[in-house]
């Protein structure tokens, strides 16, 4: 295995597993992974017709915490989650499964979203990876858990016929982060006008909790009436209003070079360098928000070919350890209770943006010494397989001599196994 | 652990009917189907991982070839100040194995010394392979699988011996692998490993501008103190280059950061106090969960546990302390954990290989050959040491630099098949197979 494949299997992959055969041109690889259709995953997948059927179902039950319907549904999805990420033959779509999911963050800091999130991922981010952005941001402003987690569904316009008779009013939360947090970012320069202007383009846009089909519903009984005038736009009247509103902001400069940025500090340097924004920004406006385009773009910046220039998050650590160990992920419940423990529990961001994307977010003393100590636990996995080919198998030439000696000089398997997973090399990616 | 060994319950579950099982061990959330028992005696192997010094933790204070072979390395006389825990005048216990002690003076220990293997490696995996074997060479089964399947079906309606063994750990060690199946358990998530890993993570990590200072930090945090990380650890030139410093995102790659050998010569200790209830007394913890389910009227009676931290190459006084401690409190926490049950129970506490008998040039030992070997429990023969000592004088030593073996560990281990779990002559040649059949080491175990 080259540098340049190691390379692609950590930085743009989710780290190689020992059956993987290197990839002799891993630019190719890397670019085929985004014409192609996902890796199938054979477990189940709930919807979010059945998590909402959930979400009913413990309202008129009241299970206790931890009981209910929706902790089940989130479990399930959870583990189906992390282990197809773990299983996965094309880990560069499912990086960036990963990477607009956390962009377009749904948080069970809101409870209801647990029986949702998966569906969120499975429904508004997976499909659109490769797609338009404007497809996706539409997706996810109209999927359930987006509503649910940033209160839409509640909001109702004060001169709706439904606000006249229930006197309920405005929320603003799912048009300021969508503004802030997954479009044109507070650089734009939008003001409270315009926050609150978006909060009435997008009432209305609610879910059907009680009839089938659960799911998104338009509901013109709460919808604010009138046209409304959004960053020096008009937007019509109507649920048309609202998308049409979402397409101009996806497809807004501002938007561009936030995406640019974000996604830039995720396959470059945490403090992205300007050219490389550049170079992301322009794919995406030169195209309209082709995110497969942008994600080619990626690949052929020079820059992200630097090793070791980002440290892993514990997700990512966790995935990439037992795509080193090969083996999949423990079918119990208590696994999601590692990710937790390691300080990034699933679909638990504390705020709407999202897990930080930075070193200095993750490598704090007690954060490094539960690492230290997860990954003494799962090496103990190893059984009788030998450490240093899985290490071989699983960084290549990113593998140190210091590293190769420390593990032989371990006095077990396991330990030289738990000398590679908290190594500084096996740390990034 | 306290909450989860309370909660065991044996049940017999639908599932473990559907699957010819006869019931179902839970602990905390944990299921094991356990297939009824072809015996009422209780074994029990520990693997200590990483070569026990075996003169360091059961010290021949009687050989005077002793002290100019390692005079650092050996603790002061019975009955001194923090001295040696007396065996009967030529052999004492070190001091950390105050609990193994009382149970030599109840006759529920003994001790083999200089054992060894069949095999002479000096390479801890291919010795573990081999020590777990039972063999000359490795086998894709392990020695206490096959002593299950050859355990003799007992009177009681017993059709079936497969899952009696549990393996008590994150995977099951090679000694309990094979045709028979066995269960497995161990706590999820976390374990603290010995502080000797510890010590080797921050050496291979000192050199990065990120993992290094958190490292060296969350030790100091744990309760390590300044004179266990050593002031070239925690120095200015180290915690001066903390994450926050330099420019943000400035992250050097990898192959900027300067490299680190492993365990470096002279590095400080990390004897950081024992914390109640911690992960660092991980392995009390794992025994008392296996006594816990061995107790079981329809539990397990053959488990296996593991426990490292033994590759004292460097600082040995202060990194035997550890090890030895869990092991001393895990011995007590099983016997404890068994109840009434300790009475048919036997205990091997097994390692690869001992370590040399010169001290080396780091106040630590390296690879050797003997070592010596543990035998406790309700049903053991105990209150001896059982050696043919080779002495350490002169020309004494084996390859002048190792303790001679004189003792096979085979033996030790065909002795307790054959006498406690009733294995014959021909079930032993298929549980220690090739060459010379093991003779099993007699006197170890109680005459019923």
């Amino acid at each position: 295995m080259d540098l340049r494949t190691a390379q692609a299997m950590v930085r743009f992959g989710l780290g190689s597993t020992g059956s993987e055969p290197p990839q002799a041109d891993p630019s190719a690889w890397l670019l085929n992974q985004l014409r192609q259709p996902d890796w199938p995953w054979p477990g189940p997948q709930p919807s979010t017709e059945e998590g909402l059927a959930a979400v009913r179902a413990d309202r008129e039950t009241k299970p206790p915490p931890g009981e209910s319907q929706s902790r089940a549904l989130y479990r399930a999805q959870g583990l189906a989650a992390v282990g197809r990420a773990v299983a996965t033959k094309t880990p560069f779509r499912e990086r960036l499964v990963w990477f607009w999911t956390n962009h377009f963050t749904v948080s069970l800091r809101r409870g209801q979203c647990a029986a949702v999130a998966g569906a969120f991922v499975q429904e508004a981010i997976r499909p659109h990876v490769t797609g338009r952005f404007e497809d996706m941001l539409l997706a996810v402003m109209r999927h359930p858990a987006m509503l649910l987690y940033l209160d839409n569904a509640q909001s109702v316009g004060p001169d709706s016929m439904g606000g006249q008779i229930s006197h309920r009013g405005l929320n603003e939360n799912l048009a300021r982060e969508c503004l802030e947090l997954h479009t044109v970012s507070a650089d734009a320069g939008y003001t409270q006008a315009d926050v609150t202007s978006f909060a009435r383009i997008l009432t209305g846009w609610s879910i059907d909790v009680r009839n089938e089909p659960l799911g998104f519903m338009f509901r013109p009984r709460i919808h604010e009436p009138g046209a409304q005038k959004l960053m020096g736009r008009t937007f019509p009247d109507g649920e048309e209003g609202g998308i049409e509103a979402i397409r101009f902001l996806a497809n807004h400069p501002s938007t561009h070079r936030f995406l640019a940025t974000k996604l830039v500090r995720h396959f470059v340097l945490d403090t992205p360098p300007p050219a490389a924004v550049h170079r992301i920004e322009g794919i995406l406006r030169d195209t309209r928000g082709d995110l497969g385009a942008a994600s080619a773009g990626l690949v052929g910046l020079n820059e992200a070919w630097t090793p070791g220039t980002k440290v892993r998050t514990p997700l990512d650590l966790v995935v990439a350890s037992f795509r080193a160990l090969d083996v999949p992920v423990d079918p119990s419940p208590p696994f999601l209770g590692i990710l937790a423990g390691l300080g990034q529990p699933l679909w638990t961001a504390p705020e709407p943006n999202g897990w930080p994307d930075t070193a200095v977010d993750w490598s704090g003393p007690e954060a490094m010494m539960r690492r230290i100590d997860w990954a003494y636990a799962v090496a103990g996995r190893i059984g009788d397989r030998d450490p240093v080919a899985l290490a071989e198998a699983s960084l290549g030439p990113l593998y140190r001599p210091a590293t190769k000696d420390a593990m032989a000089h371990a006095g077990s398997r396991r330990e030289a196994m738990t000398l590679l997973l908290t190594s500084p090399e096996f740390q990034r990616r | 652990m306290d909450t989860v060994s309370r909660r065991v319950s044996p049940w017999v579950s639908r599932r473990a009917t559907l699957l010819g099982l006869t019931s179902v061990i839970t602990l905390g959330r944990v299921s094991l189907a356990v297939a009824s028992a072809p015996t009422d005696q209780r074994f029990v192997v520990v693997i200590l991982r990483g070569a026990m010094d075996g003169l360091s933790a059961v010290v021949p204070y009687g050989d005077p070839g002793l002290a100019a072979l390692r005079p650092e390395l050996v603790p002061p006389s019975p009955g001194q100040d923090k001295g040696l825990l007396d065996l009967g005048g030529m052999y004492g216990l070190h001091p950390a194995m105050a609990r193994s002690h009382a149970l030599y003076q109840a006759n529920e220990l003994l001790v083999v010394h200089a054992v060894a293997g069949n095999y002479r490696v000096r390479s801890h995996f291919e010795a573990q392979d081999y020590l777990e074997s039972g063999a000359d060479h490795r086998m894709t089964s392990g020695w206490l699988n096959r002593a299950v399947a050859a355990m003799p079906v007992a009177s009681r309606n017993q059709t079936d011996a497969s899952s009696c063994a549990i393996a008590i750990g994150p995977s099951v060690p090679l000694l309990l692998r094979g045709q028979q199946a066995v269960a497995n358990w161990a706590p999820h998530g976390f374990a603290e490993p010995q502080p000797s890993l510890y010590q080797a993570i921050l050496s291979l990590n000192q050199g990065d501008p990120i993992t290094g200072p958190a490292i060296t930090a969350g030790l100091r945090d744990r309760g390590f103190g300044d004179q266990v990380l050593g002031d070239h650890v925690l120095g200015d030139h180290v915690l001066g280059a903390q994450v926050a410093g330099g420019p943000p995102g400035a992250v050097p790659a990898v192959a900027e950061v300067s490299a680190q050998g492993g365990s470096q010569p002279g590095m400080p200790m990390m004897d950081g106090p024992p914390r109640a209830g911690g992960g660092r007394f991980a392995f009390p913890a794992l025994a008392k969960a296996a006594g816990t389910m061995l107790a079981a009227p329809d539990g397990p009676r053959i488990a296996a546990l593991e426990l490292g931290g033994w590759d004292t190459h460097t600082g040995q006084n202060n990194r035997m302390v550890q090890p030895l401690t869990q092991l001393d409190i895990g011995l007590e926490a099983l016997k404890t954990a068994l109840g009434e049950s300790w009475r048919r129970t036997v205990v091997m506490v097994m390692t690869e290989f001992g370590r040399t008998a010169r001290m080396n040039g780091t106040k630590g030992t390296d690879h050797g050959t003997g070592t010596v070997s543990f035998v406790a429990g309700g049903a053991v023969a105990g209150g001896k040491v059982v050696a043919n000592w080779p002495g350490l004088g002169p020309g004494r030593l084996f390859e002048d630099r190792d303790l001679a073996p004189t003792a096979d560990i085979r033996s030790v281990a065909a002795g307790i098949l054959t006498a406690h779990l009733g294995l014959d002559q021909a079930a032993l040649t298929s549980v220690f197979p090739g060459g010379e059949p093991a003779q099993p080491m007699h006197g170890l175990v109680r005459a019923a």
